[in-house]
């Protein structure tokens, strides 16, 4: 199998307005490739597992850095670095989940070049997709991960539809938990899109992990203030305490009003191709008072649907134990 | 004689990795030199039937193709540098393309067309030895020593392939955690009564296990570039080794060894994968010659998990008898290795490690290597010995509690001591202080305090380890070179590689000690052939302080007896009345009657003979003799072979103790105390000791709980070829903390008391932690190494796992 570490000959967009890069990604459509911090690019086009004759970089568009107070919230650059994200007082005084997720993407060094526009739009983790194999998702016809000699200790339990990859991204179920929007501009102008509605399962669009097309750029995050302070926690469990991905991780939020859950959000990351609502343990503990019973009911109901592959059974017990650690905390 | 040893100093070579102006070989450019990149193997297993590189040589600035009909014919067994025939592993080397830019090298390799016949492969090598299971070779599946008699008797060792297949009850059995009965072995031992001996047993413990295979990935990939000039080829390559070098990569260019210039100032690891020199290094240094210009062969990352060698799985089996006192009686162990594409294993090391360990009566061990097509597979710190040790630790725990025995008690009745013997031979030890070192480290990591507290807290629970880990540690018989210039200075020629443990330096204060010379007067001299360095053994097997404190004192004593000599011819009486002090040479009786020693460097070269380098000794290697040659009449010269009286294999042992709190809700652990002693003698450099026993702490945790090889059996593609894949621990998942500490117990059989431990400190490490991991289960045994996060997972939520299953290299 050749082996490459150099990067191919493409050629190179650095604008520095956001209107010149709409202008770019437009013109070039499928021909061109986003690129914010790289640190999902430079793998697939270094292995030469994906290809682009054109890569777009929008590192230089200061407009889409920081954090900014919004009528109804915060609005976060979608180039706004992971470690920005993890620090920024705004974000830690009010939507600390979001913060604390930030905290343990990858490493020191990745976080303080990876941009949550990047992180959250991130290509799914599959070895045998990644690699560059023929599979569904990469156009082919088939999964090598979903059979019973299969290398599937990372993959999906849930709504897995000829793909069995499983999401990457640790800000992507803090960013649903709590509700935030997704800023995506094109030359036809702004759309708004939902969190949960920006990540796409393969059953709907098995090329395509976001609803982001040829010719749009994520500009910005924005988070409500709906869920700002509410009660959070975040767990994100993987092998290593530092760079790696997660085998299964949880961002919750919960409103609580005199010991009993008024509402909540529970996502859960790397259990399917999408962060994992999971609202059969959400609609188990409206009501319910907070507490350990409440707890464990809900675990247990969390993972209903739930269908193991021939190595990641392990992943039942772990994220039932993450939704009673997260209702209980 | 505490001057040198035993003290720290600053490495000549830090300064530079500390300001990055130290040079690997990949740094290093020359005018004219080409860039070659390799195309490796997609496939698995097969046959090359047809390459085209037609259209890669059409293309502007691609300079040449260079494949195996460039190089001498590999037969198997061998690692051929480049596929001639047949691909066995995914990422095997098939040909290299050179050209004036990487960019244009990468582009020609996409060129070219390569035909191949596919054939059926193998990852598992219990797959292989099923009847009708495939073979990574045509010609078979298990790599077998030969030994025939040759000319005048002596042996010729060799290898071959056989085609070697189990009953299919065997290989149940084995899967099913049983001994292979009617499996066939190709090399099997024993002492002592096996039968009488587990008839004295009141406990038996029968135990499979599995340690599985991963990657070195030094960290500094195997670049290499290489020119010539004047009829010499200077190579600018990565090695743990310097001299150790020259003859084998001399082959492998086909070249007189007085021919070769091999430079390595400064390695970025090696751990074992580049001791001596590798199959890729024929590339370059070849390519070179056909192009009559520099070549530099980089070695991409991935290329490096390919070609830079694994450690061996295993699959295995034991039966350990134990008697009421606590002593073991009798060990059964069977072990298949997976020797990947290259087959050997290191099952009688890991064979070697339980005789250590336990000390039996009576042994028996029955071992063969399978060819799996997957990675090269060679030592690796503490190959056998270390992965041995982590799975073994918690079976040695489970024999102690059968006969009601402290852990650490039940240890300090089995271990190898002075009298000790170690491995299928039973051979002598030098010396060996393990209860000593038991006894420092139940105290200093306080033991009976931690075993007495409560064990769990919420779904948190604590579990305490400990475990050995042992490696052979020391070699005789190499040289020793050093030169007393005109300055007056010591300049000591070290052959000894710098493979990042400063060894190269460490062992180099045995010329200064024995010379009682200041060390801002000295100069080490290591690093380049040319540079004129003595016969050195390889850095692998944590051998090089034993090794070369004695060489470079031996060579000490040699400088020592010529200044006497020419002291004595200068100003009269015999030798014998002389002594050195000060960077002088004196008569004992009047210390005003004496040279300096640059006085005597210069009259050393005056008198010529001996004394310049002239002539010497007929007992050291062509090696030596040729770095004699190149530094006759430039000083005086010290020089000898080490004869220094002896016998017994220097051990290099360490315990490690470990406290752990696990989460059994995640499976995950924090390390929260680590506490090692080692066994090494006399510590010579106090903070490299340190550096090594912190750095084999780390990867212990790797071996016991998160690096591994993954291979998809349905394609034979590895799955985690990228550094950050294979999970080597970072510094969030070790103890920080680590308290280190030394029996510090001369060996008597080095003058500077030293012995090596850089390879027990991982074993001790990752046999410490998993025993932690089996006490915080209430003696659960995973039997696996390394046992991983899912494991734990599995086991806590009751689902059946990990050892039900014996596979190495697959889940």
């Amino acid at each position: 199998m050749p082996s490459h570490d150099v990067m191919p000959n493409m050629e190179l967009y650095q604008p520095v307005q956001v209107e010149d890069a709409l202008a770019i990604a437009d013109r070039l459509a499928e021909r061109g490739w986003l690129v914010g911090g790289g640190q999902d690019t430079y793998g697939w086009l270094k292995d030469r597992a994906k290809t682009a004759d054109a890569l777009i970089d929008l590192s230089a568009i200061e407009s889409l850095r920081g954090v900014r107070e919004i009528d109804d919230g915060i609005e976060i650059g979608a180039l706004t670095t992971i470690t920005e994200v993890a620090t920024n007082p705004l974000i830690r005084q009010s939507y600390s989940l979001l913060a604390d997720a930030a905290g343990v993407v990858a490493s020191p060094q990745i976080r303080n070049i990876g941009t949550l526009g990047g992180n959250v739009s991130q290509d799914v983790r599959c070895w045998y997709y990644r690699r560059g194999l023929s599979c569904y998702r990469a156009g082919g016809n088939l999964c090598y991960a979903d059979t019973p000699q299969g290398m599937n200790r990372e993959h999906a339990l849930f709504d897995t539809s000829r793909c069995v990859a499983a999401s990457a991204s640790d800000t992507a179920p803090a960013l649903v938990a709590l509700d935030a929007s997704m800023v995506i501009r094109s030359l036809n102008g702004e759309r708004v899109v939902a969190a949960e509605d920006y990540f796409v399962g393969p059953a709907i669009d098995i090329l395509h992990t976001t609803v982001l097309r040829p010719g749009e750029i994520l500009t910005a995050v924005r988070i409500p203030s709906s869920w700002a302070n509410a009660s959070f926690y975040f767990e994100k469990v993987a092998d290593r305490n530092v760079w790696d991905f997660s085998l299964v991780s949880i961002a919750a939020a919960f409103k609580v009003s005199g010991g009993t859950i008024e509402d909540s959000r529970i996502v859960c990351g790397a259990v399917q191709t999408t962060p994992r609502r999971v609202t059969s343990a959400e609609d188990a503990i409206r009501g319910q008072a907070r507490n350990a019973a409440t707890a464990e009911s809900a675990a247990a109901v969390s993972t209903n649907g739930a269908r193991a592959l021939a190595h990641n059974g392990f992943k039942i017990p772990l994220m039932q134990n993450l939704v009673r650690r997260a209702i209980s905390a | 004689m505490t001057t040198h040893i035993g003290v720290d100093f600053i490495p000549p070579d830090v300064p530079g990795k500390v300001t990055g102006e130290i040079k690997y070989a990949e740094d290093y450019k020359r005018e004219g030199m080409v860039f070659a990149r390799l195309l490796t193997s997609p496939l698995p297993s097969g046959r090359v039937i047809n390459i085209d590189a037609t259209e890669a040589l059409r293309m502007d600035g691609v300079v040449g193709v260079f494949t195996a009909d460039d190089l001498p014919p590999s037969a198997p067994p061998g690692n051929p540098s480049l596929a001639s025939n047949y691909v066995t592993y995914v990422g095997q080397p098939i040909l290299a393309v050179a050209a004036v830019t990487e960019e244009i090298a990468e582009s020609a390799i996409d060129r070219i067309k390569i035909d191949f016949e596919r054939r059926d492969f193998v990852v598992d090598p219990l797959e292989s030895l099923t009847p009708g299971g495939s073979n990574a070779y045509p010609e078979g599946n298990v790599l077998v020593r030969t030994r025939e008699e040759g000319p005048e008797g002596t042996p010729i060792i060799g290898a071959e392939i056989k085609d070697i297949k189990w009953p299919q009850s065997a290989i149940d059995a084995i899967r099913a955690g049983k001994e292979p009965v009617g499996g066939e072995f190709t090399t099997e031992w024993n002492f002592g009564d096996l039968e009488a001996g587990f008839a004295e047993a009141v406990a038996i413990i029968e135990e499979p296990f599995v340690t599985i295979g991963y990657p070195h990935h030094s960290l500094e990939a195997r670049t290499s570039m290489a020119y010539w000039e004047n009829g010499k080829c200077y190579f600018h390559g990565s090695s743990q080794s310097q001299s150790a070098n020259n003859n084998g990569l001399a082959r492998m260019l086909n070249i007189d060894p007085a021919d070769l210039v091999f430079i390595n100032e400064a390695t970025g690891g090696g751990f074992g994968s580049k001791i001596g020199p590798y199959p890729v290094m024929a590339i370059s240094g070849n390519f070179s010659r056909v192009l009559n210009r520099p070549v530099q062969l980089r070695i991409t990352r991935e290329q490096e998990f390919y070609i830079g060698s694994a450690r061996s799985g295993i699959q295995g089996w034991i039966k350990i008898g134990v008697k009421a006192d606590g002593k073991v009686c009798a060990v059964d162990l069977a072990i298949v290795n997976d020797g990947g594409a290259t087959g050997g294993g290191s099952g009688n090391s890991s064979a070697q490690h339980v005789t250590v360990a336990y000390q039996p009566g009576a042994m028996r061990y029955r071992g063969i290597s399978v060819y799996t097509n997957t990675t090269p597979r060679g030592a690796q710190r503490g190959p056998g010995q270390n992965e041995m040790a982590t799975v073994l630790a918690p079976i040695t725990d489970k024999a102690a509690r059968a006969v009601n025995m402290d852990r650490i008690a039940f240890r300090r009745v089995n271990v190898i001591d002075s009298d000790g013997r170690q491995g299928g031979g039973q051979g002598p030890v030098t010396s060996a202080f393990v209860r000593e070192a038991l006894d420092q480290g139940r105290r200093l990591f306080g033991w009976d305090d931690k075993i007495s507290q409560p064990k769990k807290n919420g779904s948190k629970v604590r579990g305490i380890g400990v475990g050995i880990g042992y490696h052979g540690a020391g070699g005789r018989g190499y040289d020793g070179l050093v030169r007393i210039g005109t300055d007056g200075k010591l300049y000591i020629h070290s052959g000894v590689g710098n493979l990042g443990t400063y060894s190269y330096a460490g062992t180099c204060r045995a010329a200064a000690e024995a010379l009682q010379i200041p060390w801002d007067r000295c100069e080490i001299l290591h690093g380049r052939t040319d540079r004129h360095l003595p016969h050195s053994s390889g850095q692998g097997g944590s051998n090089t302080i034993f090794t070369h404190t004695r060489t470079n004192w031996v060579a000490a004593q040699d400088a020592i007896t010529k200044l006497k000599e020419i002291a004595a011819n200068d100003l009269g009486g015999n030798a014998d009345d002389y002594e050195i002090g000060d960077e002088r040479v004196f008569l004992s009786a009047d210390s005003s009657q004496g040279l300096s020693y640059a006085q005597a460097a210069s009259r050393a070269i005056e008198l010529g003979g001996k004394y310049s380098g002239l002539e010497y000794p007929d007992d050291i290697n062509p090696i030596t003799q040729r770095a004699v040659q190149g530094l006759a009449g430039t000083g005086l010269i010290g020089v000898a072979k080490d004869t220094i009286p002896g016998q017994g294999q220097p051990p290099g042992i360490q315990v490690g103790f470990c406290e752990i709190e696990m989460d059994t809700d995640t499976g995950k652990f924090e390390i929260l105390d680590y506490a090692m002693v080692a066994d090494c003698g006399t510590v010579v450099h106090p903070k490299n000791f340190d550096n090594a026993m912190r750095g084999g702490a780390v990867w212990g945790v790797g071996l016991a709980t998160l690096e591994r090889h993954v291979y998809d059996p349905q394609n034979g593609l590895p799955a985690n070829t990228g550094l950050y894949q294979s999970k080597p621990p970072t510094n969030m998942d070790v103890n920080v903390n680590t308290k280190i500490a030394a029996t510090n117990i001369p060996d008597p059989q080095n003058p500077t008391g030293g012995r090596g431990i850089g390879e027990p400190t991982q074993g001790a490490s990752a046999a410490a932690l998993a025993s932690a991991i089996s006490d915080a289960l209430d003696g659960h045994l995973f039997n696996t190494a390394p046992t991983t996060t899912d494991m734990i997972i599995d086991h806590l939520a009751g689902n059946e796992y990990s050892t039900k299953s014996l596979k190495t290299n697959t889940f």
